[in-house]
């Protein structure tokens, strides 16, 4: 008989785990909170630093998954785990021989900043509500007209004590970057500010993705955090930050701001590591048993994690780590049942 | 009336407005010289200028001035720069510094 491994959470993470899984000959299961696999992924337009749609990285996936019959859960949340199974909130156990933890992360609710007016200004929108506006293929004003000026804020709820969110998000500076330039094409007239506390672009290809957003797309780049933002009376915003590098204060009125919103720990994490004897890090992630060797493995036997649960991840990230993944659950299989 | 003098004046606002200000000699300048926008503000041209360890000559403040539209001053700041160069030989972005000293100085300068 087929050993059974539990994946909680149809994201990236889990669908790439539950395939490198049965690749080696073990029978995933997948529950997942909500109505359909796909996770954050869905609904995303294009992915840094390549521009390629992230429905060509997610659809194969997707694909894959059908075509390998993997069993899955949906609508179904996970209120314990433990290594020989989980719990579901109806009340039926699914037995396992392992777990995997790929549950992701929640993105930072805008309107926790309320100095910046998500939710109360027209036109303060999230890179996601950007995301999803581009897959439509309409970025408008609310007025239904077309943005001159343009202001990217990175760092909302990163970095920041105020929102009790001190770690790095990763992945929002180069977001920011390839936004910018995405806008660009979209409005070659129009002005795009990007204010930044660090630029940090750490992957490949990122670093000159910034410097084309820089040279190419003549896309203004001002170190300073926006402190405040305030509606006009058209409509328009009215934004203020410190010039940092001319150490002065500096501001300006834009048609459209955008917050690159930071990936914040699930809320549940608390709860479900008590139930399964795992601990969190201070930022709300789970604890892996260490950041080299034992990256994907948790502090107990038989658990194991994917993706971002245990910290803010690329999608690049997260679809490698699936296979570390997969592997280190083999691994654990096959010494728990003596074999070779 | 004019020239009364109570001991105190209105300061005017420091912020720069971008509202405001006329951009289109920084425009020119970002036409003329792109890879200036490639700037990330390290200071490794203030911190080799020949000129800023004797006065108070701030390059790398200067520029970032000139590109927001703040003109005022520039021009005759930038008569203390005595083009040796080293800046251009420091800078990790591959700006032509010496090259945007004298572009700002033609922008501006009106020559």
């Amino acid at each position: 008989m087929a050993k059974r491994v539990v994946i909680v959470g149809g994201g990236a993470a889990g669908m790439q785990t539950a395939l490198e899984l049965k690749a080696r000959g073990i029978e995933p299961v997948i529950v997942e909170r909500d109505i359909e696999l796909g996770g954050k992924a869905r609904g995303w337009h294009k992915l840094f630093p390549s521009f390629t749609p992230a429905s060509d990285v997610m659809r194969p996936i997707a694909d894959r998954i059908k075509a390998e019959r993997v069993r899955c859960f949906y609508g179904q949340e996970v209120t314990a785990i433990a290594p020989d199974g989980v719990m579901l909130r109806s009340g039926e156990r699914i037995p396992s021989d392992a777990v995997v933890v790929a549950t992701g992360f929640t993105l930072f609710d805008a309107h926790r900043k309320q100095e910046y007016g998500y939710g109360l200004y027209d036109n303060v929108i999230t890179s996601v509500d950007l995301e999803r506006m581009m897959n439509s293929g309409k970025v408008l004003l609310t007025d239904g007209t077309e943005p001159r000026r343009i202001a990217i804020l990175h760092c909302v709820g990163s970095r920041d004590e105020k929102v009790c969110q001190k770690h790095c998000s990763k992945v929002c500076c180069i977001t920011g970057v390839k936004q910018a330039i995405e806008l660009k094409e979209i409005f070659p007239t129009a002005d795009v500010f990007n204010f930044y506390m660090d630029i940090r672009m750490f992957g490949p290809g990122y670093e000159e993705l910034y410097r084309e957003a820089q040279q190419r797309y003549n896309v203004h780049f001002v170190r300073g955090r926006i402190s405040e933002a305030a509606e006009t009376i058209n409509k328009r915003i009215q934004i203020k930050a410190e010039d940092t590098l001319t150490g002065r204060p500096l501001k300006m009125t834009v048609d459209m701001l955008v917050l690159l919103v930071g990936m914040s720990a699930n809320y549940e994490n608390e709860t479900l590591a008590a139930t399964a004897g795992l601990s969190l890090a201070p930022n709300g992630y789970y604890r892996a048993q260490d950041s080299f060797l034992g990256a994907v493995r948790s502090e107990r036997e038989g658990i194991f994690f994917a993706g971002a649960a245990t910290a803010p991840k690329s999608l690049a990230d997260t679809l490698a780590e699936a296979s570390l993944t997969a592997s280190a659950v083999d691994e654990y299989l096959r010494a728990k049942f003596n074999e070779k | 009336m004019r020239n009364l003098n109570f001991g105190y004046g209105i300061s005017s606002p420091r912020a720069i407005n971008l509202d405001n200000n006329d951009l289109r000699k920084s425009n020119d300048i970002i036409r003329e010289m792109p890879e200036l926008q490639a700037c990330i503000g390290c200071g490794s041209c203030t911190a080799s200028c020949t000129a800023g360890n004797i006065t108070s000559f701030n390059f790398r403040k200067l520029h970032t001035s000139v590109r927001r539209g703040e003109y005022q001053g520039a021009y005759e700041e930038l008569s203390k720069c005595m083009l040796c160069g080293k800046c251009r030989l420091v800078c990790p972005r591959g700006i032509n510094t010496r090259g945007l000293v004298m572009l700002i100085k033609r922008k501006l300068g009106d020559f």
